[in-house]
């Protein structure tokens, strides 16, 4: 390297100055060797240094998506979050427990009691055959990890591979520029985060990356027409598919998208070779999930790709026919034949087969998306999940912040340049904003499109505001480079070839995109470490001295139920907490967040409803041994089981005509102080919240009894209870779990008489 | 209760019966009994003074024990005492054994403690019997609410039972509080305080027997450990990482009625009196990595605070622990190795404490695991009391083989086991690399396949269009960026000649600018000479056509402005050889110049595209 230290220097004397090409003229190895290596040292590696650059930003990028999503471990622990995660988690114990097959026959006794719930026929088991394979591996290599911490960290695994998809996703659109953006911008997108930080152990967390990879895998197909990748993209729909519900977007999208292609004329071979391949092979792998089954052949909801696919075979045929026969006439009359034959056999076989019940009709979920009213009116189970509703706009903010005003300009240079793969990305964009709007939860599936779009217009405009800057700063470096022989008059005129403030402006133009993109940083770090890290297990509040103070009461009343109660004993509980229940309680519940049985939730809806004699019967019926309620009064917790307790009173009013929402209303009202409707005050829900609450005084200068979560002074501060009894509340009093007594030993009943001679 | 007090009749009438046949001629002239009950865990010392009454040597003593207390022994330690009076000094512990003599009555258990010498006729000695029992206090009432105390009944006998004839002996019952709700009463004896005094009797003739029942409160913790698993594992990084998993439970009255969070919380003193709600571990100094946690995560109540003897780690169980309620955690702290880890005659041994550390706790089932590191040999345990041993192997971070595990388990542990044992292993220290090379073993064979693999080709066809293609394009790469490399060189010739001219207008030096122009030129026939074969080889490749028309413009323009470069220096050098002014060769030289700049501005321009090819 001395060499090319020495070369760049202007020599002082002259004697040196030829030194380095002396040897030159005896065309040598080494020495020629050495001196041109040295000189081309600066322009030859240009190339590498890029790649250099770009795999470095790449690994900072998805360490970044990695370690952003580990605010809830430094806040809390390393724990799994909410709800569902932990039925994830108790099913992939199981699974590394027992192994697959253990795993795949699963009878659940211990859920829905006493239906039960046959698990490996009910649930998408890609998210945790990947966790036991991710926990086998390290196994495997000798590192003693955990299945929890596996767990936990699966989600930002699978976050940070999602944004090396990203980048390949958005080199394919666009350039290798927008696709580094894109993984920026997605590694820490909180619409993403909010799903994806570490504990929170959801389908969604593998199912983003499976559909990002989906996507790109099959545009990857589409652009090359290979089979290849389109088998690739089939096994990433299979995967898709063992991961999450959500696959039907994709297989709902992607014919969309083919149709697209057909009716805007740019039908191709390559876009043939990809549908047909990914369509057939990824029906028939989709097809050995147990959950899915013969879905893709019978339900409603997969027509659309088998049309499509159908359509295809039409539209090729008649090309052929097309390029058969010369004569235009003949043709368009045969065009007409197919084009009515094959509709009028495509409509007769769908009617046959929703008359005949063999295609079933959408699922409500399916409705709801497509007419957001739809669950409000039909399905109270559905529309009674908080994810579950209508996007407000602060929350389209919180998620993408920049990213909502980046995506139009996204959008312009998508039309900008059409091809094959940015009308695909303007579908997905377009597609998925509409359903985010529609349900909160699927702000998820918009996030990577939203990123994609956005990286093209930060990518494009940076790109050419850079370019306008490089020209103008390249004429004047060359200008002034000329140093000493250099006149003024030539650098003069090498800057009057510019315009007068286009370099400023660009200058400026891009100093307020960074700051633009900084803002997103700061604020997506911020929404992450405020909002997206909390557990909703532990609930933390800033204390009276601006401590830290922790409310661990669900974990303890689970745990209580765990150690000190009978091992079969059965707990109702409103259906929200089943899965926590079975997961850290260990006992069985009646009803969980598998809502597939809602008669079953609203016979527990209708107990929690009715009055303590009448809930005794149902409870009777049900087994039941413990009642479980949360109860925020004490802590000002707001979303306990007063809050949804209107819910359950409709759900179970749905099955149950019995309940009538307007009992528990006064004028419309839901009141739980003097005033509220005597059900009200008379139900089970109420009395095992309230009981004894009246002698409890919450808030310095307020009466006893007061609720702190409602702000109101509570209606019934004299509960006596019949058939239960208090058996635990936790510190803070959100859990409360109440034991069912036995009937007593002289029933009210008269026995019929036994000894009959 | 009832059905034991009827057992003991029949026990007394049978030892009465039976009491014929003398052991020996030992007599115990002075027998002072102590009975703690304080806390959970029963403790009786006994002070014994043996004089031998017989004419010969005598050399082991024996002691009895009714079988259903020998059930709930957990500890017994007799110790010879020395010197007499005050001066009680130094003792030595005396081993014991159980023996089954002849003529013995039955549901009792002898013990015979040997002498260290035997003691003749007319000697005496003094023996302190230390006994420590667990769950021989029974709850009564056996279920009680929360607001309730707990009451408990013990029994024993008033009198001390042996096979030997006792001149003088007295019992004192030490009682947590004065509240007693029944005691036996005997001829001589009263409560005092909450002290409960029986005797002094005198003669008592072998195997005197009389019970008594003493109910009264205790609201100390009843806190058992079900099972308790302590594993210790030897880092000889430097570490002891000690994990303990409990499984306890209040081992008292049982808990009726519900529990009641208002009242508890209101007045936890008078309504929750029977419960606990934290336990006290007192662990070695220098514990560091203290964490509690148990099956569902984290638990945030525990505080830590230590010396430069001792930490003391104070934790909650998530809720307070009623009779009959159980919970279970787990705790983990890491010890500085050297306390621990000793070395004697080439061999290691760890010095430990066996029980657990956690005050006033009975556990029932102990389970001990020491693991060793990988590698480990020679192993060989030694432990102050009766344990079963086993030995297992870990599976640990990077293990090939495993760790030796040695497994120690005891039931009814209390805390006079907090004994220290050892564990004698021998460990080579070179070990200790084997991880860390496996560690790097394992990047370097994964780097030499990524290696490997960007060096392979993974082609299937060798003969397909494509591929030929690809294999074309490759060599065409790699001409171009030959190429670039020669009009790089050329590019650096030219830079020279100005560096040639700029040293010309600082030293007037002509010749020697001769010189570089000179050898410039050489240089640049050679360079160009060097292209010829791979613009030829670019012109006829298929592959390079998109790029060629690049290239040829960009020799062309390199040519332009060599021949500029070349103007201008002759320009230059002759205006020095005509000693003209540098304004005039300024002026002369501008237009050139202006032009070397555009061409400059050109030909970087063609030479990014074509880095944009490769």
């Amino acid at each position: 390297m001395g060499g090319s230290t020495n070369q760049p220097s202007p020599a002082p004397a002259p004697a040196p100055a030829p030194a380095p090409s002396a040897p030159a003229p005896n065309v040598d190895t080494g020495e020629s060797m050495f001196s041109s290596l040295s000189l081309k040292n600066m322009k030859l590696k240009t190339k590498q240094q890029e790649v250099l650059i770009r795999v470095s930003i790449l690994g900072l990028v998805y360490i970044l998506a990695f370690i952003t999503r580990l605010f809830s471990v430094l806040r809390y622990e390393s724990m799994i979050h909410e709800f569902d995660p932990y039925f994830n988690y108790r099913t992939t114990l199981y699974l590394t427990e027992k192994g697959f097959y253990e795993f795949w026959n699963w009878f659940d006794s211990e859920s829905w009691y006493p239906l039960g719930r046959i698990i490996g026929g009910t649930l998408y088991p890609g998210l945790m055959v990947t966790a036991s394979l991710i926990y086998w591996t390290l196994r495997f290599l000798r590192f003693a990890v955990h299945i929890r911490e596996v767990c936990v960290l699966t989600a930002p695994f699978f976050a940070s591979n999602t944004t090396i998809v990203a980048y390949f996703f958005g080199k394919e659109i666009w350039d290798s520029g927008a696709g580094l953006v894109a993984a920026a911008l997605i590694a820490i997108c909180p619409g993403y985060i909010s799903r994806s930080v570490a504990g929170s152990y959801d389908n969604e967390g593998v199912a983003i990356f499976a559909l990002v990879l989906t996507f790109y895998l099959f545009v990857k197909a589409v652009n090359t027409g290979s089979l290849s990748w389109s088998l690739a993209s089939a096994f990433g729909y299979f995967y898709m598919v063992s991961a999450w519900g959500g696959y039907v977007f994709i297989i709902n999208l992607i014919p969309l998208y083919v149709l697209v292609l057909l009716i805007t004329g740019r039908f191709s071979m390559r876009l043939y070779i990809a549908y047909n391949c990914m369509y057939v092979l990824g029906s028939l792998l989709a097809m050995q999930i147990q959950f899915v089954g013969f879905q893709h052949v019978q339900s409603g909801e997969h027509m659309a790709a088998m049309g499509v696919f159908f359509l295809m075979q039409v539209v090729y045929f008649l090309g052929w026919v097309k390029h058969l026969l010369r004569d235009t006439k003949l043709f368009q009359f045969f065009l007409r034949f197919t084009v009515t034959c094959s509709i009028g056999v495509g409509a007769l076989a769908l009617g046959a087969g929703m008359a005949s019940g063999y295609i079933s009709p959408w699922t409500g979920r399916f409705y709801s998306l497509l007419d957001p009213t739809y669950a409000k009116d039909f399905i109270p189970i559905i529309a009674s999940v908080s994810e579950h509703q209508p996007t407000a706009w602060s929350s389209f903010m919180f998620d993408f912040h920049i990213l909502l005003i980046l995506f139009p300009a996204g959008l312009y240079f998508c039309f900008k340049k059409l091809s094959d793969t940015t009308i695909f990305i303007v579908m997905y964009g377009l597609t998925s904003m509409y359903f985010a709007s529609v349900m909160v939860r699927l702000i998820l599936v918009a996030t990577p499109a939203m990123c994609l779009i956005s990286a093209i217009a930060v990518s494009a405009t940076i790109k050419n505001l850079t370019s306008l800057i490089r020209t103008k700063s390249r004429s004047l470096l060359s200008g002034s480079g000329k140093t000493s022989g250099s006149t003024k008059g030539s650098s003069k005129n090498s800057l009057d070839q510019s315009p007068p403030f286009g370099k400023n402006v660009a200058i400026a133009l891009l100093v307020g995109a960074f700051y633009l993109l900084s803002r997103y940083a700061i604020h997506c770090t911020w929404v992450t470490s405020e909002a997206y890290s909390s557990p909703s297990i532990v609930l933390a509040a800033r204390g009276a001295n601006g401590g830290r103070v922790i409310f661990d009461d669900y974990r303890e009343a689970y745990f209580w139920l765990r150690q000190n109660t009978p091992p079969d004993a059965k707990v109702m509980s409103w259906w929200d907490y089943g899965y926590q229940i079975t997961a850290m309680g260990n006992r069985t519940v009646i009803v969980d967040n598998n809502t597939w049985n809602n008669t079953h939730i609203a016979t527990v809806g209708r107990a929690m409803a009715s009055e303590e004699d009448e809930a005794y019967e149902i409870m009777r019926s049900l087994d039941v041994d413990y009642v479980l309620v949360v109860f925020g009064g004490v802590t000002g917790y707001s979303s306990d089981d007063i809050n949804k307790f209107l819910w359950m009173v409709r759900i179970g009013g749905g099955v149950y005509p019995v309940i009538k929402e307007p009992d528990y209303l006064v004028n419309g009202e839901y009141r739980i102080d003097q005033g509220a409707a005597p059900k009200m005050l008379n139900s089970l829900m109420y009395k095992l919240c309230y009981y004894r609450f009246g002698e409890l005084t919450t808030e310095y200068g307020k009466p006893p009894g007061y609720d702190r979560a409602r702000g109101v002074e509570i209606g019934n501060k004299d509960v006596q209870l019949e058939h239960l009894e208090e058996a635990f509340t936790t510190s803070n009093w959100i859990v409360r779990i109440y034991k069912v007594k036995p009937p007593s030993n002289r029933p009210k009943v008269i026995k019929p008489p036994r000894n009959r001679l | 209760m009832e059905k034991m007090g009827f057992r003991f009749i029949l026990f007394v009438l049978a030892i009465s019966f039976l009491s014929t046949p003398v052991i020996s001629e030992l007599i115990l002239s002075k027998v002072e009994r102590k009975i703690d009950l304080t806390s959970q865990i029963v403790r009786i010392s006994s002070s014994l003074k043996v004089e031998n009454a017989g004419p010969n040597v005598v050399s082991e003593v024996l002691l009895a024990f009714p079988d259903f207390q020998v059930k709930k022994m957990a500890h017994m330690a007799v110790s010879l005492v020395e010197g007499k009076g005050k001066s009680k000094g130094s003792s030595i512990n005396l081993p014991a054994q159980v023996v089954h003599p002849d003529g013995m009555p039955p549901a009792l258990t002898l013990y015979s403690v040997s002498l260290p010498r035997g003691l003749s006729k007319g000697e005496s000695l003094t023996l302190d019997v230390f006994t420590v029992y667990t769950h021989s206090l029974q709850p009564f009432p056996e279920e009680i609410t929360q607001a309730d105390i707990q009451l408990v009944v013990y029994q024993d006998s008033a009198y001390f039972l042996s096979p030997y004839e006792v001149k003088f002996q007295s019992l004192n019952v030490k009682l947590p509080s004065s509240r007693v709700e029944s005691f036996t009463k005997l001829e001589k004896s009263k409560l005092v305080e909450s002290e409960l005094k029986y005797g002094p009797y005198e003669g008592l003739p072998p195997f005197s027997y009389s019970p008594v029942v003493v109910h009264y409160e205790n609201n100390r913790p009843f806190a058992v450990a079900q099972e308790l698993v302590r594993e210790i594992e030897i880092s000889h990084w430097g570490n002891v990482q000690v994990t303990e998993h409990y499984k306890i439970a209040h081992g008292g009255a049982l808990n009726k009625g519900g529990f009641s969070r208002l009242d508890y919380q209101a007045r936890p003193q008078v309504r929750g009196v029977s419960s606990f709600r934290r336990l006290i571990a007192k662990l070695p100094r220098g514990a560091h990595s203290i964490y509690y946690r148990d099956e569902i995560g984290n638990i945030s109540t525990s505080h830590v605070w230590g010396d430069s003897k001792k930490t003391v780690l104070e934790i909650e169980p998530r809720f307070p622990i009623f009779g009959g309620w159980r919970t279970a955690f787990t705790i983990g702290y890491g010890l500085p190795l050297e306390d621990f880890l000793f070395v004697s005659e080439g061999k290691r041994f760890l010095n430990f404490s066996y029980g657990s550390p956690m005050e006033d706790l009975v556990v029932d089932n102990l389970i001990l695991k020491v693991v060793l590191p990988e590698g480990s040999k020679d192993i060989s345990v030694s432990v102050p009391f009766g344990v079963k041993q086993q030995e297992e192997v870990k599976y640990s971070n990077l293990d090939i083989v495993g760790r030796p595990v040695v497994l120690l388990e005891k039931t009814n542990v209390v805390p006079e086991h907090n004994q220290y044992f050892q564990v004698y292993y021998r460990f080579n220290s070179l070990s200790l690399l084997m991880e860390p090379l496996m560690l790097i073993c394992g990047f370097l064979f994964f780097f030499i396949t990524c290696i490997a693999y960007m060096h392979a080709d993974f082609s299937i066809s060798k003969s397909s269009a494509s591929y030929l293609a690809k294999l074309q394009l490759d060599e065409v790469q790699a001409t171009i960026q030959q190429f670039q490399g020669i009009m790089n060189r050329c590019l650096a010739v030219h830079d020279k000649l100005d560096a040639s001219l700029r040293d010309l207008s600082r030293t007037g030096d002509v010749q020697a600018c001769k010189a570089v122009r000179k050898l410039s030129i050489n240089l640049l026939k050679d360079l160009s000479k060097d292209m010829k074969p791979l613009l030829i080889f670019l012109q006829s490749s298929p592959q390079a056509a998109r790029i060629w028309p690049k290239v040829e413009e960009l020799v062309g323009k390199e040519k332009e402005m060599e021949e500029k470069v070349m103007l201008k220096h002759s320009i230059v050098v002759e205006g020095y050889e005509k000693k003209s002014g540098g304004r005039e060769i300024e002026n002369r030289v501008a237009p050139h110049q202006q032009k070397l700049t555009s061409l400059k501005q050109e030909v970087d321009d063609l030479l990014e595209i074509i880095d944009e090819f490769c």
